[in-house]
């Protein structure tokens, strides 16, 4: 108990030496970690010291679905210990109601970020979250095998998939495979399948206005391909893979293709990687017919303002701060994250160092949302049933048309008179 | 009178299985929280790499965070146990030395707490938490903790005071002893065994829990347990899990209950049998 | 049995001795009770009553009152051709809810049958005089010992297909011919949740069963030994009666936890079906759907699961209300 005090004392003396004459002191929680932690921590510091606004930054584990369920605890509490939140591109309609409108804040800079960002944070003309960086997957190969066969990146699935199947035939390696995404049953498993329903032409599962889509032959075309490569050049364990799984069979050289967010780059052309140097990114491939072309499912985060805040003048400063575009660029040279201020891609020290970044920008504008806006507080179970749905198709688990159907009729009963 | 000797090589294996069953995953995380980068990837059944890179990385780096946290776990876990001990002897005498109407049904009660998942007694919890205004404190850990302690420790400590022999008690009675003074001075010598095990598991429960430390204590960095600062471990991105800082610190985080174990073993064993009770 | 209580020749005396003990027993009780009713009287009547609401987790202060709705109700729809059709809703009438239920009971009897079985084995080894006694009874603790967030992930690792020590290990001792996704593959991640679990938790139920054994006087084992009994005669007649009320407690306690498991599912397996359990669909309804009050319905009914359980594993098992052992 002593020490317990004595510990006490000695940590408030420091906070008190620490803080300054008239300062404010915020809490901004996130759930960013490593790098991009100690990048906010820096520029957080820059900005108390022109500002005297002092913010603490609360870290929380990076798990989003957790995040997300502590966030929704606190502020129905009415928690008035966390200022500011960092947001995930899907929360805003879910937690509109609990957040500042930001809008008259962010009118002379609204414009300059990608619309279609702008336009996911708004929710009945309130701007709920400002955007801070946004996040696109693509497809990583391998430049070395597709040379060897003398293949050219693929531009449509199909063809993914035979150059696959050329490089695995040639290789006679039992332990490579042709392609590895993440087809766990979970969030990032909606990500994927939207991207091959979205770029066959099959819609994005509930359309803008409200329509639900997905049970349509693009639809399930573009599913019963990728259950095709299930088996053949995926490994059945793909059905359980998340992003680090992915990473993990790729990072060891143990695939030609891999979908995959901007993060894997800069992890791949680590010394110890044994693809370092040797492979490249495209955007995602197309599906066929009608309709079809590369689709990118749209992630990133955004920072928002709590309702209950007791310094929500100050809070909202710094949130124009972080999402400035000075911060912005310092985010793309130092922690390779893709600004969401158009401008930024073309500034010409970004162009220089990150060249990786120009590369995506062809990547992000092909990205596709997720149906978050339309479906309001019920996105969380839309998700969910879809992923279920595609899971179980590419598991075998019933017909494609069939689970396609029964998601429609599910997705029908929870939309009941209109979402909300 | 001795064994014949297939029984003793059977007896052997059957231990040499169970602790290497046991041990295997735990030695597989250390050889891991030696290496890191892609070797992480690769499965090794020897170390390949030697590097305390990690280790040092998880005590030293982020401010020794980690290290608060684990003095936040030793703290918490200790007071959960003298908390649930202390309560749960008590009680424990009560229900299973004297006859009272209710008692079955106090029993049942006790075990009905038990029932309910955890993730259900989360938003009521947290309003408690809030009234009792200890949200953010270790506290609110102590206290919470005793939702899954007690009932578990009671009734433990229960089905052992029931069995001790009535003579024990009556002796005391006749000599005018008062109840405080027969659990403190005739009951408690003979728990130990009982005390230790509900303790050290009580301990191990209050060390590993994770939903309530991580909802209670969210914004205090400072009060956070050990599994939410595991949990807090981060890589360079959102998306890449650090398996050697995590494994480096689940290693850091068992050994202390090892030597806890270690110095408690004596404990576990002796107890009724070398204090000659017979039943 | 053991406890002192009024007879037919009681004396005043006698009498006034058990109002007293009675009266300490209440004093004895007070902390325990004090404390339950503050932890766990307030969250689990709030969980009752927001299970009779339509709370979201956003908004349950205000939650309002609906009766049963979350458990069940039909209702009528017009469709446009004029037509009409009833629809039944709540968690009674909830497939994904019955699932979970089967899934949650079967997985609590199968684990906890190999737990006990492991445990008991396990326990009267260690009761057993060794050398290195002390080193393997540290040992053995060292599962329960790693939390579960940390564990259940690198059970996760070492079961991956590719990557996973579990399919190489195998792989080389010819158990398996391919590599097989553990956790992925609906016939194994039963299995696998299964494994990890005895896994964790047999040291649990060794420690409470040797501190069972302990109370077993060694010459109760020395008479028998030198009347030659057999030593499976010993342990059904001698060994197995005397510790069977520390063994039920473990039991109940174990089968309590067992049937509300949730972290390693939730890490593991988060949305299998064929693993998804009472408590993970329903923090799933509560936290990721936002349907605190359904999500509460189904702990609530989850609650009731568990006390039917109970009480038939304590009246099949012969265990008194009192706690003890008829």
């Amino acid at each position: 108990m002593k020490f317990k005090t004595l510990l006490a004392t000695a940590m408030m003396g420091m906070s008190l030496m620490a803080a300054k004459a008239m300062a404010v002191d915020l809490s901004i929680v996130s759930g960013a970690t490593g790098g991009d932690l100690q990048f906010m921590q820096d520029e957080l510091a820059a900005f108390a010291k022109d500002s005297g606004i002092n913010v603490k930054i609360v870290p929380m584990p990076s798990s989003t679905t957790d995040q997300f369920g502590q966030y929704k605890l606190w502020l129905a509490a009415g928690n008035a210990d966390i200022d500011i939140y960092q947001t995930d591109v899907i929360w805003a309609p879910q937690l509109a109601d609990q957040f500042v409108d930001l809008t008259d804040a962010a009118k002379d800079v609204a414009k300059d970020h990608f619309p279609s960002i702008i336009q996911s944070q708004t929710v009945n003309g309130k701007l709920v979250a400002i955007p801070f960086f946004t996040d696109a997957p693509a497809l990583y190969y391998r430049k070395d095998l597709l040379d060897k066969y003398k293949l050219t990146p693929p531009k449509t699935w199909d063809e993914m998939a035979k150059d696959a199947k050329t490089v695995l035939d040639g290789e006679k390696n039992a332990d490579l495979q042709g392609f590895v995404f993440q087809g766990n049953a979970y969030e990032g498993l909606t990500c994927d399948a939207l991207e091959w329903v979205k770029s066959n032409g099959g819609g994005q599962i509930v359309e803008p206005d409200g329509k639900i889509s997905i049970n349509n032959p693009k639809a399930i075309e573009a599913i019963e391909r990728a259950k095709s490569w299930v088996g053949s050049i995926s490994p059945k364990g793909v059905l359980a893979y998340q992003e680090e799984e992915s990473r993990g069979v790729w990072q060891t050289g143990k695939s030609v293709f891999m979908r995959n967010w901007p993060y894997a780059y800069a992890l791949g052309n680590k010394d110890d990687s044994a693809v370092k140097g040797k492979f490249d990114v495209v955007p995602l491939p197309a599906g066929s017919g009608d309709g079809a072309g590369s689709a990118a499912t749209l992630g990133g985060w955004n920072l928002a303002v709590s309702k209950y805040s007791k310094h929500a003048e100050e809070a909202k400063k710094v949130v124009m701060f972080l999402a400035s575009a000075k911060v912005q660029k310092d985010n793309a040279l130092k922690q390779t994250h893709l600004p969401t201020i158009v401008s930024v891609y073309d500034d010409a020290d970004v162009k220089k160092d990150q060249p990786v970044l120009v590369k995506w920008k062809d990547v992000f504008l092909a990205a596709v949302p997720r149906p978050s806006a339309p479906t309001k507080t019920k996105y969380n179970e839309v998700s969910n049933k879809f992923w279920t749905a595609v899971h179980d198709s590419l598991s075998g688990n019933g017909t494609t048309a069939d689970n396609l159907k029964k998601l429609e009729a599910e997705l029908t009963d929870l939309r009941g008179d209109g979402w909300k | 009178m001795k064994k014949p000797w297939y029984q003793v090589t059977a007896f052997y294996a059957f231990v040499i299985f169970v602790v290497v069953q046991a041990v295997f995953p735990f030695y597989y995380a250390i050889i891991t929280s030696f290496k890191s980068g892609t070797a992480l990837f690769e499965i090794t059944y020897l170390p390949t790499t030697f590097s305390l890179q990690n280790y040092y990385d998880v005590l030293f780096k982020g401010n020794g965070t980690f290290l608060q946290n684990l003095w936040n776990s030793v703290w918490v876990a200790s007071v959960t146990v003298v908390v649930a001990l202390f309560i749960g002897t008590t009680a424990a005498y009560a229900l299973s030395r004297v006859k009272f109407r209710g008692r079955g049904v106090l029993l049942m009660t006790i075990l009905g707490v038990s029932m309910f998942p955890q993730v259900a007694v989360l938003a009521g919890l947290f309003e408690v938490i809030q009234g009792l205004g200890i949200y953010n404190t270790d506290w609110s850990l102590i206290f919470s903790y005793t939702i899954f302690t007690l009932p578990f420790t009671v009734w433990v400590l229960t089905t052992f005071m029931r069995d001790l022999p009535v003579e024990l008690e009556e002796a005391a009675i006749v000599d005018g002893a008062t109840p405080w003074v027969i659990v403190t001075k005739i009951f408690l010598p003979l728990m130990w065994p009982a005390l230790v095990t509900t303790g050290l598991l009580a301990f191990i429960a209050a060390w590993n829990e994770y939903l309530f430390a991580l909802t209670f204590t969210a914004s205090n960095n400072a009060a956070r347990t050990v599994p939410v600062g595991i949990a807090l471990l981060s890589g360079s991105d959102s998306h890449e899990i650090p398996w050697g800082l995590i494994m480096a610190a689940s290693v850091l985080v068992t050994v202390p209950l090892i030597v806890l174990v270690l110095i408690f073993q004596k404990k576990i064993i002796a107890g009724l049998t070398a204090g000659g009770v017979k039943g | 049995m053991s406890a002192i209580e009024p007879t037919p020749s009681d004396t005043p005396i006698r009498n006034q001795l058990v109002a007293g003990r009675v009266r300490s027993a209440w004093i004895f009780l007070t902390p325990m009770l004090v404390t339950l009713i503050i932890v766990a009287a307030w969250p689990l009547a709030r969980s009752i009553w927001f299970s009779l609401t339509d709370a979201s987790l956003l908004h349950y202060p205000e939650a309002k009152f609906i009766g049963l709705g979350n458990y069940y109700y039909s209702k009528t729809i017009t469709m446009d051709s004029g037509a009409t059709t009833t629809t039944m809703k709540g968690v009674l009438v909830d497939g994904a809810w019955w699932n979970a239920v089967w899934n949650t009971i079967r997985f609590g009897l199968v684990s906890v049958l190999l737990e006990t079985l492991l445990g008991m084995a396990v326990a009267l080894v260690l009761n057993a005089e060794f050398k290195g006694r002390g080193i393997v009874r540290a040992a053995i603790l060292v599962p329960w010992a790693i939390p579960t967030v940390v564990s259940a992930k690198m059970w996760g690792w070492m079961l991956n297909d590719q990557l996973g020590i579990i399919n190489d290990l195998l792989l080389r001792m010819h158990v398996i011919s391919e590599k097989i996704a553990w956790a992925a593959d609906a016939n194994y991640s039963m299995i696998a949740i299964v494994a990890v679990d005895t896994w964790k938790t047999v040291p649990f139920m060794a420690l409470l069963i040797l501190a069972g054994l302990q109370q077993v006087p060694g010459d109760v084992y020395e008479a028998a030994s030198i009347d030659g009994v057999h030593p499976i005669k010993v342990f059904w007649k001698i060994t197995l009666p005397l510790i069977r009320p520390a063994l039920m407690v473990a039991v109940i306690f174990r089968l309590l936890d067992a049937l509300r498991i949730f972290d390693l599912v939730y890490i593991l397996t988060p949305n299998s079906s064929q693993t998804k359990t009472m408590s993970v669909i329903s923090r799933e309804n509560m936290f990721d759907f936002d349907k605190l009050g359904y999500g509460s319905a189904e702990s609530t009914l989850l609650f009731l699961v568990l006390l039917v359980m109970v009480t038939l594993y304590m009246k099949l098992g012969r265990v008194n209300f009192d706690g003890g052992v008829q």
